[in-house]
């Protein structure tokens, strides 16, 4: 294994062992708390345009599971671990980490101080930072990997046909796609039949398949960024019964007038506590957003249904018309679940 | 809901004394959540007959009764307080059976007390066999199959029908006991037959055995609105099959992928819900390695043993959490203590590995069972935790202090390929280095994994420590080889040892932090373990948190309970701390030990989780730069530190390197003896058999026998003729032992126990502890009385004037205590330890004399003349206080009960009153004797003991007990006159109409009995099987005529649980 270097935005160094695809790669770098799930979070395209760091330090320990993909690739652009795994063990084991991480050309480090790092994006806020194999930058390349910015996010994780399923139940949904992960396609489609459609479909390709409602994606980026598909969003609201998640639910909010803004270091984990203020109930969640939704709401259009128990963000808004919407997922795979009743609640406005 | 405002005066249960399967955990889970309801302005009543704890301190409780806990007990106490409610979770499974019982026969309803924390419905369903079976049916949770059954037939019936092997488990019962596997029907009908009498409801539940599969743990909390979360998971390397307890365990798990992660985790919060658990529970899995099928094993719906583990492990304080629910709080409504910022309803993310290593204590029973199985074992358990698996593996098993400080063990080298094989098919506690010695001869990963089941993952994990270590041998010792066996757990020493090369540039072990959270928040708790990194948390924590106008003070900790270091040197470690905190300075601890009070983050300003060895401590002191350190709280633990510390040129607060060798060191002891003219056993030294016998010859038998290499009674024996001798130098020789044997006159005198505090001038004695049985008994061992009741005023004055002078001819500042012998009216020293002893404790609570912490003021320099309480020997208390041992004899199979010098109890009780026998009373009940009024006696003594055997005898004959005796003994008996039955012994079988020995107990006519037969050691030999008999029967079984003469005299006294007094210690000391 040859050594690799990461460059932060602020021209910290840090020395580490290449164990991915050797390739340089400048990215925004993020890091999950989640100590199982290291498949999911590789295919999940809500990473994209960002490089990862994975605070446990032990990762690769069950090797690649080609079932627990949550898209057909890894989306991320690099991976940062303390200690990947060279003998896997488990029964649906198909390889190791490593050659999964190379085949897909993703550059990947190993032996780094995860949690130094950690501290640093906890303590400065989300930074840029490179993947690069000499230890010495010039200033021109420190300005670049400040320069970075995640574009094109959902049009390079999303889908480009349409893909319709029946199946066999009694509703059907329009999900325009953002970049959802396999594992909560499939719990939607446990629940309804589902129109599955690319990001850039008008309103009037979505009303015209008559939906019995809509559902909006989770996926990666500024939300800010998607500015005609939050005009296409604007002109769905009040025409059909609307459930937006995690990346849906920041442009269904923007589609509604309101603000969002950019977390300090993101929510990203699998132990994430929300608030239901309806029952005062809590739920551990399961997050990966950089974005959240601002406080500025007028009573008269929504309320905020879901709060973060630790720094008390919005994570879940109802609207008045009856569109719902959560930060977090509510999926049955990948995350702690019971936040199913939401789904129950978006049928019953179907009816 | 917040708070329950109705709650005003709750009596909380303890968990008494420290036994196998139930240990320091609960004082410190009970110390927290006292303290969680004292800070709510609720008046604490608390129940513990262990005075070894912290949670029956003044500052814990408001009202603290050290009585013995029995439902009778608890009713009294109820009625005499008057408590609005019962906390019963936080006792561990003694305290919570105890709550049902009360619930069940309405008394609590009738006292009008809530039973907070758990209700009898709740825990029912957890902990009715069947009730359970049906609750997991009921929400589609799979459980193993099983019956529950009432007798042997039954059990052979169920498991012929699902064939075998199978599991025993016993009803409400502790760890496990009186369970076992069974292979085939014959070891069935013997362990159904020992479980259906252990359990308390004569209940066993038989169940198809799935060892093999993963043993996965999830710690949850749910409070009462619903809200739920996992805490911690944890994996067994030892998969199913051996007790969680004896297993080398893993947090979080590891080789789970998400899938089966989440599948457990959900399970886990369905069956909190079903059975409405408010506060913490322990569920366990077994998880199939080759599919997704699982299985409940069991669920404990209150700490445990696991929570404990799980809240070192995170952070996250599992007890103190629990009690906020049971007293009406939600999770979101309490605090993270951790971060400070965030709140208790969230699951900890951890961003190291933590292993857990058992302590078993086999090194001082040799004749114990050592294999492993459903029946936990280990005393106690270190925790380490590392950045890698190998580095938190190497530090826990260093740190269990068990001779190793890598995975290697030289004795197997000896071993052939198949007796090494045999070795690991054994799943004795060796087994994990045995299969490292195979994955060094070239055994694959595959071929252990399929002799042991334990995960090709961990497996792995061994053979990367193999092949670093053949890299040292090997290669030259670079800096980048070097850093990386210090990543992965090597000490500097190791490294040169294995390498046999000279470390050019040493590096320091940098401190990370434990925050609950990975660093995902700021943290400000002050808990952290090394890390072979540059960035040093803890050196920016004490830069930017701490007081520096304070000097800093490390206390090194006592490491895992064993026999010998109990929870005791836990006690004296924290008050130490809380001392030095109270004088002002800034309070480091370092302990490796998961379930104490001193590992908890909020004891000192900071906690270093290590293990207790020198370079490890090195390591703290360049972070820590401290004014000084102390070790003579943590028992041998931490006095072993001494030396090495010493020659480092650290300040050691309190009594010298120099003094500490002086005491230790037998022939510069025996000088300063000489010196101040004190006496002490006349005594050799020895190298061979023959030197031996030729000493024992000179000096008279019986002659005490011990190895000059270690201190507290460890392979020490009283040897009666040559036959012992030739014996045990048999057993001594064959640890290739270099030492010399040392071999006194055993005097069998009265035994007498000092604790003092000394300033290096004067001394301060709180009491003189007296012991029921003449020496020859382990101090740890006997029934020791304080105040010393046979003493004149002479010799009381003599004892004071040379305990004074050997504290100070030691330069003694703290405590030292002092064991005497006074045999035919004269003194003799046996030993002089100048450090905190297991005594402490319980002195400082009877004699109202804070101990540890005058000891800590005399360390740093204050005069006893200005404490306050006076020199020489304090004025008695009003109570006598009796310490009871308390033994674990249930749960090693074959280790004899007879009581020697060498220590084999596990813990101890208190029984204080106004008179000696209601007091020995109180402790035997304590204990857990019956102390039943009739029925009948067994006699089988020595024939040292012939002479005294009839007095004794009489006052259980007075009050009508029916006497039984072995022909010797019997014979005696008759000629004093007494009415007697002889029984045959076991080998002279079972004669027509009589009984033997084996029978006798058997039939259920015995009370007691008394078994002082020496000849023991070996399981085969007839006495060691009366006794273990006794136990399986739960007959008391005295080995000590001194004991029965003690439990005779209470007897005689009239006292039954209903008259004694309740004494509530907390008015001793105002």
């Amino acid at each position: 294994m040859s050594k690799a270097y990461l460059i932060l935005e602020n021209g910290q160094v840090f020395e580490a062992e290449s164990f991915g695809y050797e390739k340089e790669v400048i990215a925004e770098l993020v890091f999950s708390t989640s100590m199982a799930g290291y498949m999911e979070l590789l295919t999940d395209p809500g990473y994209y345009g960002q490089m990862v760091v994975q605070s446990f330090p032990l990762i690769g320990n069950v090797g690649y599971i080609g079932q627990d993909m949550e898209s057909d690739k890894i989306h991320l652009s690099a991976y940062i671990v303390r200690e990947c795994a060279e003998v896997p063990s488990n029964f649906r084991c198909e390889g190791d980490l490593r050659s999964f991480l190379i085949e897909n050309k993703i550059p990947a480090v190993s032996g780094v101080d995860t949690r130094a790092l950690v501290k640093i994006i906890r303590d400065n806020g989300v930074m840029n930072a490179k993947i690069s194999f000499s230890k010495d930058y010039t200033t021109e390349e420190l300005e670049e990997i400040k320069g970075y910015e995640v574009v094109n996010a959902v049009k390079s994780v999303t889908s480009t046909e349409v893909v319709k399923k029946d199946n066999g139940k009694e509703k059907t949904v329009a999900l325009i796609n953002f970049g959802i992960r396999a594992s909560a396609e499939k719990m939607l489609d446990g629940y309804y039949n589902v129109i599955k459609l690319p990001a850039d479909v008008t309103a009037e390709e979505v009303l015209s398949y008559d939906p019995d409602g809509i559902i909006l994606s989770d996926g990666p980026g500024n939300p800010k960024e998607n500015e005609e598909i939050i005009r296409v969003i604007s002109s769905l609201v009040n025409k059909k019964p609307i459930l937006a998640f995690g990346l849906g639910h920041e442009l269904l909010a923007l589609a509604n007038g309101l603000n969002t803004k950019k977390l300090r270091y993101g929510h990203i984990g699998s132990n994430q506590p929300v608030r239901d203020e309806k029952t005062g109930r809590v739920y551990i969640t399961s997050q990966n957003h950089g974005y959240f939704v601002t406080d500025e709401i007028s009573e008269e259009k929504a309320v905020i249904r879901f709060r973060n128990v630790n720094d008390s963000t919005c994570e879940g808004i109802e609207y008045k018309n009856g569109d719902i919407s959560t930060q977090f997922s509510v999926d049955l795979s990948d995350g702690p679940q019971n936040t199913s009743f939401i789904l129950g609640q978006f049928s019953e406005l179907m009816k | 809901m917040p708070l329950n405002k109705n709650i005003k005066k709750t009596l909380v249960i303890g968990s008494g004394p420290i036994i196998i399967g139930q240990g320091a955990e609960f004082d410190y889970a009970g110390t927290q959540a006292c303290k969680v309801l004292k800070e709510e302005g609720i008046e604490v009543v608390l129940i513990n007959s262990n005075p070894a704890t912290i949670m029956t301190d003044n500052m814990i409780a408001d009202k603290i009764y050290i009585e013995p806990i029995t439902v009778k007990t608890v009713k009294r106490i109820i009625e005499k307080e008057k408590p609005d409610s019962v906390l019963s979770t936080l006792g561990g499974q003694n305290a919570l059976t105890l709550c049902m019982q009360l619930a069940k026969d309405g008394f609590l309803q009738e006292h009008n007390v809530k039973i907070l924390g758990a209700d009898p419905v709740t825990i029912d369903k957890a902990e009715d066999r069947q009730m359970f079976k049906d609750t997991m049916e009921s929400i589609n949770q799979p459980c193993i199959p099983s019956l529950v059954v009432t007798d042997v037939e039954s059990a052979v019936s169920f498991a012929n029908e699902i064939g075998y092997p199978v599991i025993v488990r016993p009803a409400f019962t502790l760890g496990g006991s009186g369970g076992g596997m069974a292979a085939d029907e014959n070891e069935l009908r013997s362990i159904a037959l020992i479980g259906i009498r252990t359990s308390p409801i004569n209940q066993v539940l038989i169940e198809k055995s799935v060892a093999g599969w993963k043993e996965i743990e999830f710690e949850v909390i749910r409070d009462s609105k619903g809200n739920s979360i996992t805490v911690c998971s944890m994996e067994n390397v030892d998969p199913v099959g051996i007790h969680t307890g004896d297993s080398i365990v893993v947090a979080p798990a590891v080789t789970l992928a998400s899938k089966e992660y989440q599948m457990l985790r959900n399970s886990a919060m369905a069956i909190v819900d079903a059975l409405k658990v408010e506060g913490g529970c322990n569920v366990q899995f077994a998880l199939d390695p080759e599919s997704f099928n699982y299985a409940v094993i069991e669920v404990n719906p209150r700490v445990s043993r696991s929570s404990a583990l799980a809240s070192k492990a995170t952070g996250y304080p599992i007890a103190k959490v629990a009690a906020k629910i049971a007293i009406g709080y939600n999770l979101d409504e309490i605090k993270n203590a951790v971060t400070g910022t965030t709140y208790a309803c969230f699951e900890p993310a951890v961003d190291y590995i933590v292993v857990k290593f058992p302590k078993w204590p086999f090194d001082k029973f040799v004749y114990a069972k050592r294999k492993l199985g459903t029946q936990m074992k280990a005393t106690g358990e270190v925790m380490a935790i590392g950045q890698s698996f190998e580095e938190a593996l190497l530090k826990a098993v260093r740190g269990a202090e068990i001779s190793h400080d890598t995975m290697n063990t030289s004795v197997f080298d000896e071993l052939s390929n198949s007796q090494l094989i045999e070795k690991i098919n054994a799943t004795d506690d060796e087994r994990i280095f045995a299969v490292y010695e195979a994955l060094k001869r070239g055994y694959t990963i595959e071929e252990l994994h399929y002799l042991t089941l334990i995960d090709e993952y961990f497996l792995a994990k061994l053979k990367n420590l193999i092949d670093f270590e053949e890299t040292l041998r090997t290669q030259e010792l670079t800096d980048e080889l070097y850093i990386k066996g210090k990543k992965m757990g090597y000490l500097d020493s190791t490294i040169e040892k294995i390498s046999k090369q000279k470390i050019l540039s040493p590096i320091k072990a940098a401190y990370k932090t434990v925050d609950t959270c990975a660093a995902e928040f700021e943290a400000n708790t002050p808990y952290f373990y090394s890390a072979y990194e540059t960035d040093n948390e803890a050196e920016a924590f004490k830069e930017n948190k701490a007081d520096k106008e304070k000097q800093t003070v490390i206390v090194f900790g006592s490491g895992p309970i064993r026999v010998g270091q109990g929870i005791e040197f836990d006690y004296a470690s924290v008050h130490c701390v809380w001392a030095l905190k109270e004088l002002g300075y800034d309070v480091v601890i370092m302990n490796n030990n998961p379930e104490t009070v001193s590992t908890d983050f909020d004891t000192a300003d900071r906690l270093y989780f290590e293990p207790v060895t020198p370079e490890d401590a090195m390591n703290v002191i360049n972070t820590e730069k401290p004014y000084g350190v102390v070790v003579q709280f943590g028992g041998q633990t931490s006095i072993k530190l001494t030396k090495a510390l010493s020659e480092n040129g650290i300040n050691i607060l309190g009594t010298s390197a120099d003094g500490i060798d002086m005491a230790e060191d037998r022939e510069r002891f025996d000088a300063l003896l000489e010196e101040l003219d004190i006496a002490r056993p006349a005594g050799h030294t020895v190298m061979n058999t023959e030197e031996a016998l030729k000493a024992a010859e000179m000096l008279g038998y019986p002659v005490l026998m011990r190895p000059s290499y270690v201190l507290g009674g460890q392979n020490m024996i009283i040897a009666y003729d040559a036959s012992d001798i030739v014996e045990y130098m048999k057993i001594i020789l064959s640890h290739n032992i270099e030492n010399p044997v040392l071999i006194d006159k055993y005097l069998m005198g009265k035994e007498i126990e000092v604790d003092a505090i000394c300033d290096g001038e004067n001394i301060l004695i709180p009491g003189i502890m007296e012991h029921v049985e003449r020496a020859g008994i382990h101090s740890g061992d006997s029934i020791a009385v304080y105040p010393a009741w046979s003493l004149d005023e002479k010799m009381t004055d003599y004892i004071v004037h040379c305990s004074k002078q050997l504290a100070v001819s030691l330069g003694t500042k703290g405590l030292v205590n002092i064991q005497y012998v006074v045999y035919q009216g004269k003194l003799y020293v046996i030993e002089v330890n100048p450090r905190a002893s297991r005594t402490v404790p319980y002195m400082s609570k009877v004699t109202g004399i804070p101990m540890v912490k005058l000891a800590v003021r005399a360390m740093l320099g204050e005069k006893v003349t200005d404490m306050g309480y006076g020199t020489g020997l304090y004025r008695n208390s009003e109570y006598i206080a009796v310490k009871v041992p308390v033994f674990s004899f249930e749960k090693l199979q074959d280790l004899d009960t007879m009581l020697g010098p060498e220590m084999k109890s596990t813990g101890e009780v208190l029984g204080i009153a106004k008179t000696r026998e209601e007091a020995i009373y109180k402790g035997l009940v304590g204990r857990g004797c019956k102390m039943n009024k009739d029925g009948g006696v067994m006699f089988t003594v020595k024939d040292a003991d012939k002479p005294e055997i009839a007095g004794v005898a009489a006052k259980f004959a007075k009050m009508g007990f029916t006497l039984y005796a072995t022909e010797g003994t019997a014979e005696v008996l008759k000629n004093a006159g007494l009415d007697v039955n002889v029984v045959a012994k076991i080998h002279e079988g079972k004669i027509p109409d009589t009984e033997n020995t084996a029978s006798l107990i058997e039939s259920g006519k015995l009370s007691y009995i008394l078994s002082t037969s020496s000849k023991g050691r070996i399981p085969t030999r007839d006495s060691v099987i009366i006794r273990r008999k006794a136990i399986e029967r739960s007959v008391p079984c005295l080995t000590a005529i001194d004991t029965a003469d003690a439990v005779a005299e209470c007897l005689l006294a009239g006292y039954t649980q209903d008259n004694t007094t309740l004494v509530d210690v907390s008015t001793l000391n105002k």
